[in-house]
């Protein structure tokens, strides 16, 4: 069974009125189970409303969406997938701990479950002593780590993540991103991952999405296979090779001047 | 900048409170301020000694203090006769208010058309209605009182709340959307709790208001057991320094009901204290 399928998707935002635009035409796209799948272009590629597309935030124009088998609206209300935003979104007015329980909470799982599964969640990405902090007492590293934890609280068998760790400083994000593959690993989750990141793209993905805009489609998917990745693999040739692909990828669109972006 | 009202919150009620730094370690945050009212008071009582100002115009802070500590008893009565229908006001003011602004952020219609109400509700002069409200009910009654202050109150808390319900972080409703909880589930869980510093800041203004409204309620007559009651016969008995006694008396009542809002304030939102 695959984890997202999209067929024939495509989106227009207010359609039939002056300032109607197509974000995204014929969009196919299929993520297997345990699959890493990043989303990558130029601004206004439609990358992010595909993402929301697949997480039912959106509905589609035309075409169908299926997450987990099922309709992607079905997925959402089943919690089919965990979600995490470029801004870590945090609840000020939770704690560390509650911010994470808070999906468990809406699931009706009981309080010694939540708290249980918090706890672990909050020890896999490291922040188990922070558990009785309020968000405003973290770094932002720390809480984009609290709100991956908080996505991945009801272990969702799909995670959908859009630029998580586009506002955070480089060593951050490297570091966020060997995690993140870890828990991915352990869990078996699959992800669809949006970032305007080729390097992060390559080293996160089993498959590269490219798309280019106006309208937003998918011009090419460029197949990553570095293996195992650790330390060493940011400095292989195979990382480069997969770097150098994504961006004649990007540069190929219609739009070459943005695609560096 | 050291003052009572934190400029930050004054200026974005949803920024976070970083109390320890920006507050210059606790203490040392009082001395300007009481060094600006003592000498004010100096300044005061020079002019009125030096100026031979007449007590009718304007007495010297020494007459009012005089004054005000030998009728301390007094003041204390009268401020708490006052306190109480301010209070009862505050409270039934407030929660009316409260309730309104989560009906009107509910519903997208009521929350349009109840703006402009609620904008000529509050420049209607209030206290002017005090007088009608008095004739309506028996002159030995603190309900028009009481109503004078909870009309008063409305405004600022249902204004303040309504802005504070209907800004919710476009994240926070993703994730929502995502967990698929929908009306008061979200209620509940963001848009209150997103809502609380501008309920307080609502709650502020509303609690100095609230004192005023009840002191100057009682210059219309009726029971003759609050502070501006007080204030109103010293006057007309020419005993000015009384009056202005009374009048310190309702600062004080006000600063008590402001400091016990700033108070609650920081109860009931611990994480704006970190």
């Amino acid at each position: 069974m695959t984890a997202v399928a999209l067929a024939g998707v495509t989106k227009v935002f207010n359609a039939g009125r002056a300032d109607e635009v197509t974000a995204l035409t014929g969009v196919d796209l299929t993520v297997g189970r345990g699959e890493f799948v990043s989303l990558i272009g130029p601004s206004g590629c439609g990358k992010s409303t595909l993402l929301r597309l697949v997480a039912d935030l959106i509905q589609p124009t035309a075409g169908t969406v299926t997450v987990a088998g099922k309709p992607a609206k079905q997925a959402r209300i089943d919690q089919e997938y965990g979600i995490a935003f470029q801004q870590a979104g945090l609840f000020d007015w939770r704690t560390v701990q509650r911010n994470v329980e808070l999906p468990l909470e809406l699931r009706g799982s009981s309080k010694a479950e939540r708290r249980a599964r918090a706890r672990e969640m909050l020890d896999l990405v490291g922040l188990a002593e922070f558990a009785g902090h309020y968000p405003a007492q973290l770094s932002g590293g720390m809480q984009q780590r609290v709100a991956i934890a908080r996505a991945l609280a009801v272990h969702p068998p799909l995670l959908l993540m859009d630029e998580p760790f586009g506002a955070l400083d480089e060593m951050t994000r490297e570091r966020l991103q060997d995690e993140l593959l870890r828990i991915c690993a352990r869990f078996g989750t699959s992800a669809v991952f949006v970032t305007h990141s080729i390097p992060e793209a390559v080293y996160l993905s089993d498959r590269v999405v490219v798309m280019s805009a106006r309208p937003g489609r998918i011009t090419e998917i460029v197949p990553v296979d570095l293996g195992e990745r650790g330390e060493a693999t940011r400095q292989s040739a195979g990382f480069f090779t997969g770097i150098t692909k994504v961006r004649r990828a990007l540069r190929g669109g219609p739009v070459p001047a943005e695609a560096q972006a | 900048m050291t003052q009572a009202v934190d400029p930050v919150v004054a200026a974005d009620p949803t920024a976070p409170v970083l109390s320890a730094r920006r507050r210059g370690g606790g203490l040392l945050a009082v001395v300007p301020p009481v060094l600006v009212g003592v000498a004010g008071l100096v300044a005061w009582e020079l002019v009125v000694k030096v100026g031979r100002v007449a007590p009718y115009v304007l007495p010297a802070p020494s007459a009012i203090g005089e004054e005000f500590w030998a009728t301390r008893e007094v003041v204390w009565r009268t401020g708490l006769a006052s306190g109480e229908n301010a209070l009862i006001g505050l409270l039934v003011g407030a929660v009316v208010g409260l309730l309104a602004a989560m009906v009107a952020a509910r519903f997208r219609f009521l929350g349009e058309v109840s703006i402009p109400v609620a904008a000529a509700a509050g420049a209607l002069p209030i206290i002017a209605l005090a007088p009608i409200l008095n004739n309506m009910f028996e002159s030995t009654s603190n309900v028009p009182r009481r109503l004078v202050v909870a009309i008063v109150v409305f405004f600022p808390v249902f204004v303040n709340a309504l802005r504070g319900l209907r800004e919710v972080d476009p994240i926070h409703r993703d994730l929502m959307a995502s967990y698929a909880a929908r009306g008061w589930t979200v209620t509940r869980l963001v848009r209150l709790p997103a809502a609380l510093p501008f309920v307080f800041t609502g709650l502020r203004q509303a609690s100095s208001l609230a004192v005023i409204a009840a002191v100057v309620a009682e210059y219309f007559g009726g029971l003759q057991n609050g502070l501006g009651s007080r204030i109103t016969s010293a006057a007309a008995n020419t005993a000015y320094p009384r009056a202005w006694a009374f009048v310190v008396g309702a600062c004080v009542l006000g600063l008590v009901f402001y400091l016990a809002a700033l108070l609650l304030e920081r109860l009931v939102m611990p994480w704006r204290r970190v």
